[in-house]
């Protein structure tokens, strides 16, 4: 890179600065792209990413730093002038209109460049194909599923002239084959000379895409680098710094006492959106992790609503405990039977976001003594708050705190510490590290392995592929609402659990898997 | 049932209807942007007030109605300023809105009431209007009421194909993506809240300058929440807030056509017709939830702010 440019970089920043209250998230930060580059943007959340994406797309203004746009120093005034100059964005929660239809979502943000809808639509046809991303103008969005959602995204982007385009965590809501899929794009995209400014977490991918990579820390540069030429481990520790312990790997245990057994689990969804459980059956062993891995949407919601129950299930004997079924019990009578669960949305389902952290611990920690006739011990349980931030490590001034001041990664460790110190049987844990930085994610599967030593039943739901293979010790896939086969994880690999989270799996492969483990 | 009489329930039907028409439009774009205005029964009364006082003062009918106008959006105005401008929640801006406007109204109309003027003539189109059964509704009203269909048809075309038509139910649904791809929501919503506000503010002005040309405190008498009920019975689609403004307009008249045949049903119950329609509707809606979740603009009542 030491010869001079004959021509400029696309898309330069230098000493971009971004406060918000109480909060550095752009720090000086300097950048180059290429044309024709794949540049990954690499960090943490929290780092920055986010917010100096918003500052290219022109959603944020920087408080120091300029921005060059083929060598010319330029003020991005909104989002509608970056598109005028062909910056195109992807955005991670997908900024499209359900009931529009995918003609209408586009002419939407193409302005007054759309033309006539009949012309748009050939266009998008003309584009998605030569792209490599099969789509039908004419349907509503809502009909869509998330992979194809994400190419309404996409192709938003290509049916203008593009320079420079932004993907925002595109693959964490897509399958090992789709996001193939879309690699192959984006390759086909840059060798048409588009730069691509990737952003991402997942080392793995960065190091398969992109030619160039930025790497931010806490608001600043903290390296940057060529990914082939860098190990994950590297990778990491430029992310996260050098004090932060990075996951390992965990050993893998097969246990044969079933806790959880399900049994031909069915149920309609009262959601319009939502998605039918079709006969799902599975068994969750005393000391073992099980990984069911899909893509969101799948049913996963529904699974969880059912085994924490939450929602009703017709069929009673479809979900037992050893004692018995429990499919008619309230969550608080499966609670008290040694069911611990961590739900999905932390805030408002997890812990209540105005209330302390002492009283959230007591939220479900009242089965564990806290509470004698009727009075709550405020001293108990004031204690218990305490054992969970030391235990676990939970950033806080106090057990006062309100949980909803904390951020993402330290209430995800609360609210798990919570229910491990109540020693759980049965652990129904749903995303446990979705937006939890490097540290905090392995903290928590620490615990979660801890736990499983210890002779707990685990069941972990999640988006996260790596994740699962990490700790799970069977592992399997949810798609549509049915449930693929389960295999030990040292018997699988990514790409078949990928072809069971596209639905890739026959009833006949179910029913084998069932005979094995049992 | 003679000829003649249905030709003049039907002709009262329409004129009854109008200021329903007028009113739900005008709602009917607020909320597709998301806004939902319960201050209707206020704006309305507000242009009702104004309008008269000014036509009243001047001897300028057209100069009532405009005034009338500029009295709805400048209620809106207040409304978009407290609901939009600083967020506040909208159910409780728009109720305040209206009890607002209800006082106000008969605040300034104290010296006014029950004073006559010069209402505001029907104009037959010649030959049209001859046509039976339905020259007389269609081709025989006045000026507001011919006004109304071409808003109508205007605000049909304005969703069924217009770019800012798709924005505005865009901003509506959902207002962060909206931002996000750069559309103007602040703006798409006070344009629309706007709109509602012109809109009421002509039906009070039709109602007090046309209608029964004379002031009276609450001369609205719920219209406001009527047509409020009517878009939700039509379900947020133009053509339904057509039929379900002549069809509340036949319902509120019924009392008179029945007294007229010689059956005797307490207008009080005949006025509940409007809401029990809304809610057997809104009953029906719900049993299919896909549809009800599709239907409803899906950001409707919920702030926003841009920066979140």
């Amino acid at each position: 890179m030491a010869e001079p440019h004959v021509t400029p970089p696309r898309l330069t920043l230098r000493g971009i600065t971004k406060a918000y209250p109480g909060c550095l998230a752009n720090d000086s930060i300097d950048l180059n792209i290429e044309p024709a580059e794949i540049h990954a943007l690499l960090g943490e959340n929290g780092a920055g990413k986010s917010t100096l994406m918003k500052v290219i797309y022109g959603l944020v203004k920087p408080d120091h730093g300029e921005l060059l746009w083929d060598g010319l120093p330029i003020d991005i005034r909104d989002p509608a002038h970056a598109r005028k100059l062909g910056i195109g964005m992807v955005f991670q929660h997908f900024s499209l209109f359900e009931t529009l239809t995918v003609t209408e979502n586009i002419a939407l943000a193409l302005g007054d460049d759309a033309g006539d809808l009949p012309t748009l639509a050939k266009r998008i046809s003309e584009v998605s194909t030569r792209y490599g991303m099969a789509l039908n103008p004419d349907r509503e969005v809502h009909t869509l599923s998330v992979g194809e959602r994400q190419r309404v995204e996409i192709v938003r982007c290509l049916v203008q002239p593009i320079k420079l385009l932004i993907l925002d965590e595109p693959t964490s809501v897509l399958t090992p084959q789709e996001v193939e899929t879309l690699f192959v794009t984006l390759r086909q995209l840059a060798s048409e000379g588009c730069s691509i400014l990737f952003i991402s977490h997942k080392l793995h991918e960065v190091r398969a895409l992109c030619h160039h990579a930025t790497i931010l820390r806490a608001g600043r540069v903290s390296g940057e680098c060529t990914p082939q030429e860098e190990s994950s481990e590297s990778l990491a520790r430029m992310m996260v710094g050098d004090d932060t312990p990075i996951s390992t790997d965990y050993p893998k245990v097969l246990a044969d006492e079933p806790f959880l057994q399900v049994r031909g689990l069915s149920r309609l969804s009262e959601d319009p959106f939502g998605v039918d459980l079709q006969s799902i059956s599975f068994d969750v062993h005393t000391g073992e992790i099980l990984g069911i891995a899909g893509v969101a949407g799948n049913g996963q919601e529904e699974l969880l609503g059912a085994l924490s129950g939450e929602n009703e299930i017709d069929n009673h004997d479809a979900i037992h405990f050893p004692h018995g079924a429990v499919g008619q019990l309230s969550p608080r009578q499966r609670r008290a039977a040694g069911m611990a669960f961590v739900p999905e949305e932390r805030l408002g389902r997890g812990a209540v976001p105005d209330m302390s952290l002492k009283d959230n611990a007591l939220l479900t920690g009242f089965l564990t003594g806290l509470v004698k006739k009727g009075m709550i011990s405020h001293r108990k349980t004031r204690t218990f708050a305490e054992q969970i931030i030391e235990r676990y490590r939970v950033k806080t001034p106090g057990t006062e705190t309100h949980a909803a001041s904390l951020s993402g990664g330290n209430l995800q460790k609360f609210i798990i510490g919570r229910e491990i110190m109540q020693q759980p049987k049965l652990l129904i844990a749903a995303h446990p590290t979705w937006g939890v930085d490097i540290g905090a994610a392995t903290a928590i599967h620490k615990a979660l392995i801890e736990l499983r030593d210890k002779g707990a039943a685990i069941l972990v739901v999640s988006e996260d592929i790596d994740e699962l293979f990490q700790i799970s010790d069977r592992i399997g896939a949810l798609c549509h609402g049915r449930l693929s086969p389960i295999k030990p994880t040292p018997q699988t690999s990514i790409n078949e659990v990928g072809r069971w989270m596209a639905g890739d799996f026959s009833e006949t492969d179910v029913a084998s898997s069932a005979t094995v483990s049992a | 049932m003679d000829i003649d009489l249905i030709t003049n329930i039907l002709y009262a039907m329409v004129r009854t209807g109008t200021p329903l028409l007028l009113v739900a439009l005008g709602e009917l774009v607020c909320e597709k942007s998301g806004v939902l205005n319960l201050g209707q029964e206020g704006m309305l009364l507000m242009g009702a007030v104004v309008g008269f006082v000014a036509a009243l003062l001047s001897g300028s009918l057209m100069l009532g109605f405009l005034l009338a106008i500029i009295a709805g959006v400048t209620m809106s105005l207040l409304f978009g300023v407290i609901a939009l401008g600083f967020n506040a929640n909208q159910v409780a801006t728009g109720l305040a809105l209206t009890i607002f406007g209800t006082g106000l109204s008969a605040f300034i109309g104290t010296e006014f009431v029950g004073k006559p003027i010069n209402g505001l003539d029907p104009y037959a189109l010649p030959l049209l209007s001859d046509i039976p059964l339905i020259g007389k509704m269609l081709f025989a009203q006045d000026l507001v009421v011919y006004l109304s269909f071409g808003l109508f048809a205007a605000v049909y075309w304005f969703f069924r194909s217009s770019r800012p038509g798709l924005v505005v139910k865009a901003v509506g649904e959902n207002p962060h993506a909206a931002n996000a791809i750069g559309l103007p929501v602040m703006r798409t919503r006070y344009l629309a809240v706007m709109f509602g506000g012109a809109m009421a503010g002509l039906a009070g002005g039709y109602l007090s300058i046309a209608y029964t040309p004379l002031w009276v405190e609450n001369m609205s008498a719920g219209r406001g929440w009527i047509a409020l009920a009517l878009v939700v019975f039509a379900s947020w689609k133009v053509e339904r807030v057509l039929l379900g403004a002549w069809l509340f307009g036949l319902a509120s008249i019924l009392h008179l056509v029945f007294q007229g045949l010689g059956f005797s049903i307490s207008s009080n119950l005949l006025a509940i017709l409007p809401y029990a329609a809304t809610i057997l509707v809104l009953v029906l809606l719900s049993r299919n939830q896909v549809r009800a979740r599709l239907l409803a603009p899906m950001s409707l009542g919920k702030s926003f702010h841009a920066s979140s």
